[in-house]
């Protein structure tokens, strides 16, 4: 670990018990974060979106955003960094820990309601609580944007038929008037309950000090 | 994975059914006891005397000329063959069908169970009424008949998510399992061997290493059996699965390898080293012929559009001869079927039709089933016949032995697994895959396949053979419901894939490569993604025809889902079941936003902008789908079936012809809502957009805004599949072939609407009466989703 550290190690403590992750996988993540933001303490959206891999995604800025965003910190705010810090980068990427052999029941929901929170967060940009239509269908387009004009085109029948689904299921009996304002959480939950988020919802997070060759900028 | 047959009524009928049937088995039973006998005597004279018996009928024919013509005559030689097989494959079926029709006894014991059973009281019957019984299971009949159907199917079908996704472990099973299986078991008879206290065994290491390779490979056949009745999870599923399926390629390496050095009588360790390197070819050679022959039939079905009605042949054709070909080269022909079905799959799916995708599904299943009937009979005749020679300690140790090297194999392979897992594998994990170790037929036609002469001992390894089997298929098979049950091991999912989970299922794959390449590191996710774009870009652009190959993933699982939507509806006898899928009333006025564009209406809001957008994709699909050219079929044959070229039409048309009855019920009821009398010239972009949002309540939009509209004719009334959806109504276009066209909107009275509708629809019903196998979800899943 040559360079010097810019965090004495009690921080990393701290951030241990925070994050739930292992000294050795924050020491790894210090060291990419240092990358990216090249040794400054913190990073902008600017620093991610130079990540060249990041071009091919289509939801690259969805993901971009997710860092930035203020919800996803495991506080009550609202809102939108500019910047973010080391302890800001965890947290996030500490959503996509996987659940180990002594997680418990009551853990493993915990963990699984803390991830299908954060991809609620993603959908709901305006950060009212619902996703409404038209945010649903950003969702959609952005998923299809990579496709060429017969995406966007179809991105908007998608939408209307799976919000319609989320509506039919959760909401059985609504008259001819009622009005569907948007996806809650709670329903949100119950649409991705099939999907069993802990387990799919993860990376492999290295544990030991990372050999170069495997690694990129 | 095996269609089910229903019991047909459960009540009342159900008393004298099972009755009739059982009578009817007996029957068929005796019929075959009288027939394989006479059938086999037979045989020495047919071969060697079926050309004297004939000179000898012709000269005597003109000797005896004054002798009566004979008006009925009787001769079995020359049928016998094809008769015999019918005759065991009519036996099977009447076996499948008395099962089910006996209510309780399927849900205890498994069928694998009872169609041993069945083959032992056959075998028996056969052997009461002459001394011996014909060979029915010989190996060639095994390997090159009764295998690959099995297989093909488990290939064709096999859920490439979770295999993919579990390959790493499933190929340590497999593997290092097998390996350790066949070595553990190998060399502790040999140790048991060598005690002095046991009675005249005198097998040499090398021998025993053999019968251990054979004894120690979990078969599919047994596991899928087994496994289809228990439903349990699909992770727990793929693992053993995958892991009977792949560890073929290590039995072939190991039985090969052993029986050639058990001729020499020893090993060196250049050989051992050898035999590492004939498995990584048999292993990967197998899998690229697969692949080639995949490819190929990809390939070749881009041009069916034109003979629609061969292309499941393709599909069999070529993946039989990937099996073929590996055989020739020694190489895995499981290997190869599986490779070549998981290849061919995604891009044959989008080029060929929906009823050639029913029927290659069809016969799959119902050769697979007829396979898998027809080796566990064969298993049963096969073990009252023999030859068997019965020794104890041989036995019972190798009984136990493999239990324990199963047992401990697995639990040392996961101990190592589970380091690199990510979603690590419990205890009753580990105890479903160990108890999921079954060994069936496959291992038997091993042991068959050994020479006589080479292996005295040939005999007491058939007798072990068959009592682990025995054992593994009717004691573990029996009890791993209950087990499964007990232990509260999780189930099988049976939710349809919803296309919100799609979306999310996409959207999270897409997130998680982004977070890895955040990360920094090349994950698993960042190389699917990688292959996927690969995918995307070239092999797809090559092997799908027109503008499917272009056609995103999730566009295609929708367009599927409206497609199945449509066909339900149709089968579920009209409009008036509308809601069967979604029991709402929700519709698209709901979940619009109130203030949506001006120029719309208030009623009208429920028509989202769809229609520039939506009709010009369903021109290209209409294009792509539709055949051009004049349908004028005066008969009705095989060269000129007519396919699905307008089969989407009709689909179509069916579906706006629903959505226009729902409607016009729903206008006469809520009288005063309409704008605009129904029409029956609706654009079909609107009824699409009616479709896609599943409403119960719409108006009408009058076409403005220019937008054309596309109007399907259908074939000309000979076609047998066409329907006379106009003929009353004095179209102007029937007085010649016009076929499949597509006409900018004509204007149509609105009177004959509901009358014709009804009418049409039952006739369409019986033309799409195919219901087509039950709901599998496994084969929606797109390539490397």
């Amino acid at each position: 670990m040559g360079a010097t550290q810019t965090r004495p190690e009690p921080q990393y403590q701290d951030l241990v018990e925070a994050t739930g992750f292992s000294l050795e996988q924050i020491k790894n993540l210090h060291k990419r974060f240092e990358q990216l933001s090249g040794n400054a303490d913190t990073i902008s959206r600017e620093n991610l979106e130079r990540i060249p891999a990041l071009a091919n995604n289509p939801i690259k800025t969805q993901i971009i955003e997710a860092f930035f965003d203020k919800r996803n910190q495991h506080g009550n705010e609202l809102g939108s960094y500019e910047a973010i810090g080391f302890k800001e980068f965890l947290m996030v990427m500490s959503h996509f820990r996987p659940p180990t052999l002594r997680t418990t029941e009551e853990e493993k929901e915990a963990m699984r309601e803390e991830k299908v929170r954060f991809l609620f967060n993603m959908h709901d940009t305006d950060g009212d609580g619902k996703i409404t239509l038209q945010e649903y269908r950003r969702v959609v387009e952005e998923l299809l944007s990579k496709s060429g004009t017969i995406g966007q085109e179809a991105a908007r029948a998608i939408a209307d038929a799976a919000m319609l689904e989320v509506a039919s299921t959760n909401v059985p009996n609504m008259g001819p008037d009622d009005f569907y304002e948007g996806i809650t959480f709670e329903h949100f939950q119950q649409i991705l309950k099939g999907l069993e988020m802990e387990s799919r919802m993860h990376i492999r997070f290295l544990d030991a000090s990372t050999a170069h060759g495997c690694c990129r900028k | 994975m095996l269609p089910r047959i229903a019991p047909f009524n459960r009540t009342g009928f159900a008393r004298t059914v099972p009755e009739l049937g059982l009578l009817l088995l007996a029957i068929l039973v005796l019929l075959e006891g009288s027939v394989l006998p006479l059938g086999a005597a037979s045989t020495p004279e047919t071969n060697t005397h079926g050309e004297a018996n004939r000179s000898g009928a012709v000269e005597g024919h003109s000797n005896h000329t004054k002798k009566a013509f004979p008006v009925l005559s009787f001769n079995y030689e020359s049928v016998k063959l094809p008769f015999e097989i019918s005759l065991w494959v009519l036996l099977a079926f009447l076996m499948k069908l008395g099962f089910h029709l006996v209510p309780r006894l399927s849900g205890i014991v498994p069928e694998s169970c009872l169609l041993i059973v069945v083959g032992l009281l056959v075998g028996g019957l056969i052997r009461l009424a002459r001394e011996e019984v014909p060979p029915v299971l010989n190996s060639k009949l095994f390997f090159y008949c009764l295998l690959p159907p099995i297989i093909l199917d488990a290939g064709y079908f096999l859920p490439i998510r979770p295999f993919m996704e579990n390959l790493g472990t499933i190929l340590m099973f497999a593997v290092v399992g097998t390996l350790w299986n066949a070595f553990f078991v190998g060399g502790l008879l040999f140790a048991i061997c060598l005690i002095p206290q046991t009675p005249v065994l005198n097998i040499g290491l090398l021998p025993c290493l053999l019968f251990g390779s054979i004894i120690s490979a979990v078969d599919p056949v047994a596991v899928l059996a087994v496994f289809e009745e228990i439903h349990i999870n699909e992770l727990l599923h793929i693992l053993v699965f995958g892991e009977s399926l792949l560890n073929d390629a290590v039995t072939v390496v190991l039985y090969h390898l052993f029986e050639e050095f058990a001729l020499v009588g020893s090993v060196t360790v250049l050989d051992g080293f050898l035999g590492i390197i004939s498995f990584l070819i048999v292993a990967l050679g197998g899998v690229l012929f697969g692949a080639i022959f995949g490819f190929l039939a990809a390939f070749t079905s881009r041009f069916t559009s034109h003979i629609r009605v061969i292309e499941p042949l393709f599909v069999f054709v070529y993946s039989y001869m990937a099996y073929l070909a590996a055989e020739m080269f020694h190489l895995s022909g499981i290997m190869a079927l599986i490779a070549c079905g998981a290849v061919m799959r995604p891009y044959v799916e989008a080029n060929i039709s929906h009823k050639s995708h029913t029927t290659i599904k069809y016969f799959l299943k119902m050769w697979s089933s007829v396979s898998e009937t027809l080796i566990f009979i064969f298993l049963g005749v096969a073990t009252v016949e023999g030859p068997h020679e019965w020794n104890w300690v041989f036995v019972t140790a190798t009984v136990i032995l493999c239990l324990v090297s199963r047992v401990i194999g697995v639990v040392g392979l996961t101990f190592v697994i589970n380091k690199f897992r990510i979603v690590k594998l419990t205890t009753k994990d580990q105890f479903i895959i160990a108890y999921g170790g079954l060994r069936g037929a496959i291992a038997f036609s091993l042991g068959f396949l050994l020479d006589e002469h080479h292996f005295k001992m040939r005999n007491i390894f058939l007798t072990a053979i068959i009592t682990v089997v025995f054992f593994t298929v009717f004691v573990q098979g029996m009890t791993i419901k209950p087990l499964v049950e007990l232990l509260a091991v999780k189930k099988k999912q049976e939710a349809k894939r919803s296309i919100n989970e799609e979306i999310h299922t996409q959207f999270l794959d897409h997130l998680l490569t982004g977070i890895e390449d955040i990360c920094g590191h090349y994950g698993h996710h960042h190389w699917k993604d990688k292959l996927n774009r690969f995918n995307k870009k070239y092999v797809k652009g090559f092997l799908i025809v027109g503008e499917r190959s272009k056609e995103p993933q999730l566009i295609a699982f929708y367009h599927k889902m409206e497609m199945k939507q449509a066909i339900q509806m149709v089968e579920s006898g009209g409009g008036s079941k509308l809601a069967s899928a979604m029991p709402s009333t929700v519709s698209m006025q709901n979940i619009q936003p109130k203030n949506q564009a001006a120029p719309l209406k208030p009623k009208e809001r429920a028509l989202p902008q769809l229609s520039k957008g939506r009709e010009e994709e369903i021109r290209k699909i209409l294009r792509t789908n539709l055949q051009r050219t004049r349908q004028r079929l005066h008969s009705y044959n095989r060269h000129t079936l007519v396919g699905d070229p307008e089969e989407e039409g009709i689909k179509d048309l069916i579906l706006k012809k629903q959505m226009r009855i729902e409607l016009d019920r729903k206008i006469k009821e809520m009288a005063n809502h309409l704008t605009v009398p129904a029409r029956t010239q609706d654009s079909p972009t609107m009824r699409r957009a009616r479709l896609a949002s599943d409403p119960q309540s719409f108006t009408v939009k009058p076409s403005a805004d220019g937008v054309p509209v596309i109007q399907v004719d259908l074939a000309s009334p000979q076609s047998p599949d066409s329907v006379n959806l106009f003929d009353e109504t004095g179209q102007p276009a029937q007085n010649d072939d016009q076929g499949l066209m597509m006409k900018t909107k004509s204007s149509e009275s609105d009177k004959r609407s509901e009358k014709d509708d009804l009418r049409d629809q039952q006739k369409l019903m019986r033309c799409l009466s195919d219901p087509g196998p039950a709901a599998e979800e496994d084969e929606d899943e797109p390539f490397l989703p």
